[in-house]
């Protein structure tokens, strides 16, 4: 029996009921068809946004292998299926049932659930910047929902800048007081694994990848992360490492002007200081890439995100 | 007997929202709409280069980000005297379009089909409102189907957008003065064949699908009216006129407020804060105005201001844009298509402002908006500029105005000393989510529903049917904080 309880006889039953009808079952039968097999191992999700602007969400639904469908629907990896208990831009519930679903698969999956967290912690005036939902007539913080989620969960991943570090959320003066939430577990003394996938937004490989390597392998062990909690393998090398434009700066070729072709570090590119696989894996399905549009890289993936990369158009 | 009946989050919408409403008879007779997240990206903005704006104002919203982008480089545009080059009109174009695509199917098949059809029984399905699924099985069945298609066709608008803008969400490639991109054959012909796939599903599948829906769920052609006041600033510029409400844009800039279309002069829109926890001066031009929050104001009950034009309310988005189109006269393709579907459906303009009214007036647009990239891409000329240069001034100050899918965007910027002085921006949500205002009238959502269904407190599903038919984008709207009391009284939470 799977964590949700469903038995071997209920997938039977589902199934059979499955066949009788189309066409959307036969979207879900091959689901049903592994689950039968009994090897189909289930994790419930917990994605809760906080300060956010829903642009992870929007960009790790642009994951093309697997696609979005296997990601929400069917299974992330053969043989392992998340269930997205709560999302709440995707899920069907609203108002405090929503909310309810959150608290109910903490508790029952105690240990057992991935707490995955888009956007950073408003923690100034005790977190009265950002709530969601009620209890006993007072809105809920969201730092209150991350303080009372993360003990219980088997790990806590952080999707994009502002949920690892505090990114453009936490930008000066940070009128919020918006932490990454690290920060804001450390403070308040959780111990709970957390992993961070940063970038503005997040790269939907990077994120299935991460999710693949926890489902696998477990949690990666301390070489296998940087000092700044994210995995090596997609943040171990600078984008100017393998910057397309490396032969135009050996021959001095420089752009100077927005729309000029050359390398871009006189128009600002952060490539140098910003750790990141873009060059190789590029975005959206690789159809392009910030410098492949002749746009400077900004160090979107980088703790300090856009403070630290500030004025963006100018060679640092 | 009154019941209060509080939503709270309502979810599949952008960002975090709460609704409120008194329950009499049935029906609902009081609602009032608040946001629970405050970022103050004013704050953030100022004392930065201005290039910066357009990058970090992206970021309000990961779903309509191309609208902030394009909004910004306008109103930097407009300060800094330039005049984008056709390559770069055509291309800021083509990466929102791309995206208008993109936000309008993502809205109506993954935030908007769960109201009316029934997915399988698993998260995210369930759980969910149990009441008021009357499509027949088959059809309800083919929604969730499309809702999975729909899932595919929205990545790929998103990668048409990325092969002009470099990255989606979150354009890389627009700036003031035009884009950075250089446009190359290989990349129109991978735009162009995206393109058909796009208004292959758009033609085929969706504006079927709201045609379907508006006939199984015919009340709601007379549920979610609003304000019946309609503001549009226009989109997808087709010159370069310096003065932008003389630019001829495929989506027409307008008012309508009774018959006819009106023009729009920038200079009467007005943000109210008598409801909003401010302490600033109310009833504020947007490039004068100020951001100065007061927790627990008196008679305040949100966070967010109320913008008005001329002192009234206003509805914007793909109905207003819908609106103005029609009033404007049969000749445009939008308002061409729209005629059909209305005879189709057998409605008449008046029932276009309600529930279903605003589901078909986006796939009415999308439709129209997808036909035309097909033209637009190919006006683009390899070789030629894509940007002028530009240079900061001092002192400055400018304004972009800009349909963004959800509606009416206007960004304004104050440059003090070569750096972003002040910076506001009035987002479409703040139209439609706003509180009431000095004469105590209600915001356009606020007002849409009165008089909405409310049979089982527990189950308020047309509560939640005309919110989401506005599409609200709460991230979007800066200024919010968590309202931190009561609003109505005693309420059932649910």
């Amino acid at each position: 029996m799977g964590p949700y309880g469903f038995t071997r006889r209920d997938f039977l039953r589902w199934a059979a009921a499955a066949t009788a009808v189309t066409p959307f079952n036969e979207e879900f039968l091959p689901r049903l068809g592994t689950a039968l097999e009994g090897a189909v191992k289930e994790y419930p999700l917990i994605w809760m946004q906080v300060s956010a602007c829903s642009g992870c969400s929007v960009s790790v639904i642009n994951t093309i292998h697997p696609s979005i469908k296997n990601v929400i629907l069917d299974q992330i990896l053969p043989g392992h299926q998340l269930f997205l208990n709560y999302h709440s831009t995707l899920m069907a519930a609203t108002g405090r049932r929503s909310t309810d679903m959150a608290l109910e698969t903490a508790r029952k999956y105690k240990g057992k659930f991935i707490y995955i967290v888009e956007g950073a912690v408003p923690t100034r005036e005790d977190g009265a910047y950002g709530t969601l939902g009620e209890e006993d007539g007072k809105p809920v913080t969201m730092l209150e929902w991350v303080r009372r989620l993360a003990p219980d969960a088997m790990a806590v991943l952080t999707v994009g800048t502002c949920a690892a570090y505090g990114g453009i959320a936490a930008a000066a003066p940070n009128p919020t007081g918006c932490k990454g939430v690290g920060e804001v577990l450390t403070a308040a003394g959780i111990t709970t694994p957390v992993i961070n996938v940063p970038g503005c937004p997040c790269h939907p490989d990077w994120f299935i990848g991460t999710v693949a390597r926890v489902l696998l392998y477990g949690l990666p062990s301390a070489r296998e992360v940087d000092e700044y909690g994210r995995l090596k393998i997609y943040f171990g090398k600078s984008i100017h490492a393998r910057c397309i434009h490396r032969d135009d700066l050996d021959e001095g070729i420089f752009a100077e002007h927005f729309g000029q072709t050359g390398c871009l570090l006189e128009i600002g590119c952060k490539g140098p200081f910003t750790m990141g696989d873009c060059p190789l894996r590029q975005w959206n399905s690789g159809v392009n890439w910030c410098i492949n549009a002749n746009a400077p890289c900004m160090g979107c993936t980088e703790p300090g995100f856009p403070d630290k990369h500030s004025p963006l158009y100018q060679r640092r | 007997m009154r019941t209060h009946v509080m939503v709270d989050p309502l979810t599949r919408i952008e960002g975090h929202l709460r609704v409120e409403v008194a329950v009499d008879r049935e029906e609902v007779v009081e609602a009032r709409v608040g946001a629970t997240l405050y970022r103050g990206f004013e704050q953030i903005l100022q004392n930065r280069d201005p290039l910066d704006a357009v990058q970090l104002v992206q970021r309000f919203c990961g779903v309509c980000p191309t609208a902030h982008a394009v909004a910004s480089s306008q109103c930097l545009d407009n300060a800094l005297g330039l005049v984008p080059p056709d390559n770069g009109r055509i291309i800021r174009n083509l990466i929102q379009g791309a995206n208008y695509i993109q936000s309008n199917v993502l809205h109506f098949y993954h935030l908007a089909v769960l109201d009316f059809a029934r997915g399988p029984d698993v998260p995210p399905f369930v759980p969910r409102y149990e009441a008021d699924y009357r499509l027949p099985k088959a059809t309800s069945e083919a929604l969730i189907a499309h809702y999975v298609q729909a899932l595919h066709i929205r990545l790929k608008a998103h990668e048409m957008s990325a092969v002009f803008s470099g990255k989606m969400p979150h354009c890389a490639s627009v700036v003031p003065g035009g884009v950075t991109v250089v446009p190359e054959v290989d990349k129109i012909t991978t735009f162009l064949w995206r393109l058909k796939e796009l208004r292959d599903f758009v033609t085929d599948v969706y504006l079927p699908d709201v045609m379907t829906l508006g006939e199984v769920y015919r009340d709601y052609w007379e549920i979610g009216i609003g304000c019946r006041r309609f503001l549009s600033y226009g989109a997808f510029d087709q010159d370069a006129n310096p003065d932008v409400t003389k630019r001829s844009r495929f989506f027409r800039m307008g008012r309508v407020a009774g018959d006819g279309v009106e023009p729009v002069d920038a200079r009467a829109i007005t943000e109210d804060v008598t409801a909003s926890w401010y302490r600033s001066a109310s009833g504020l031009h947007p490039s004068a105005g100020e951001t100065d929050p007061e927790v627990g104001k008196a008679g305040g009950y949100t966070w967010l201001k109320a913008p008005r034009y001329g002192g009234e309310v206003y509805e914007v988005g793909p109905l207003a844009r819908a609106m103005v189109a029609h009033a404007a006269g049969t000749g445009s393709a939008h308002a061409k298509l729209l005629h059909d579907c209305m005879s189709h459906a057998r409605v008449s303009v008046d029932q276009l402002a309600s529930v279903m009214g605003r589901h078909l007036a986006r796939a009415v647009e999308t439709k129209v908006l997808a036909d035309a990239m097909a033209d637009w891409v190919l006006e683009i000329t390899l070789d030629q500029p894509v940007a002028v240069d530009h240079h900061i001034p001092d002192e400055g100050a400018g304004v972009g105005l800009w349909d963004a899918s959800r509606g009416a965007l206007g960004h304004w910027i104050g440059i003090r000393r070569g750096k972003i002085g002040r910076y506001q921006a009035v987002v479409p949500t703040t139209w439609n989510a706003s509180p009431r205002d000095a004469r105590n009238r209600p915001g356009a959502i606020e007002q849409a529903l009165l008089g909405a269904p409310v049979k089982d407190a527990d189950n308020p599903f047309a509560v939640a049917r005309i919110v989401r038919s506005f599409d609200p984008c709460i991230a979007c709207a800066v200024h919010l904080v968590t309202p931190g009391g009561r609003l109505l009284g005693k309420v059932r939470v649910v």
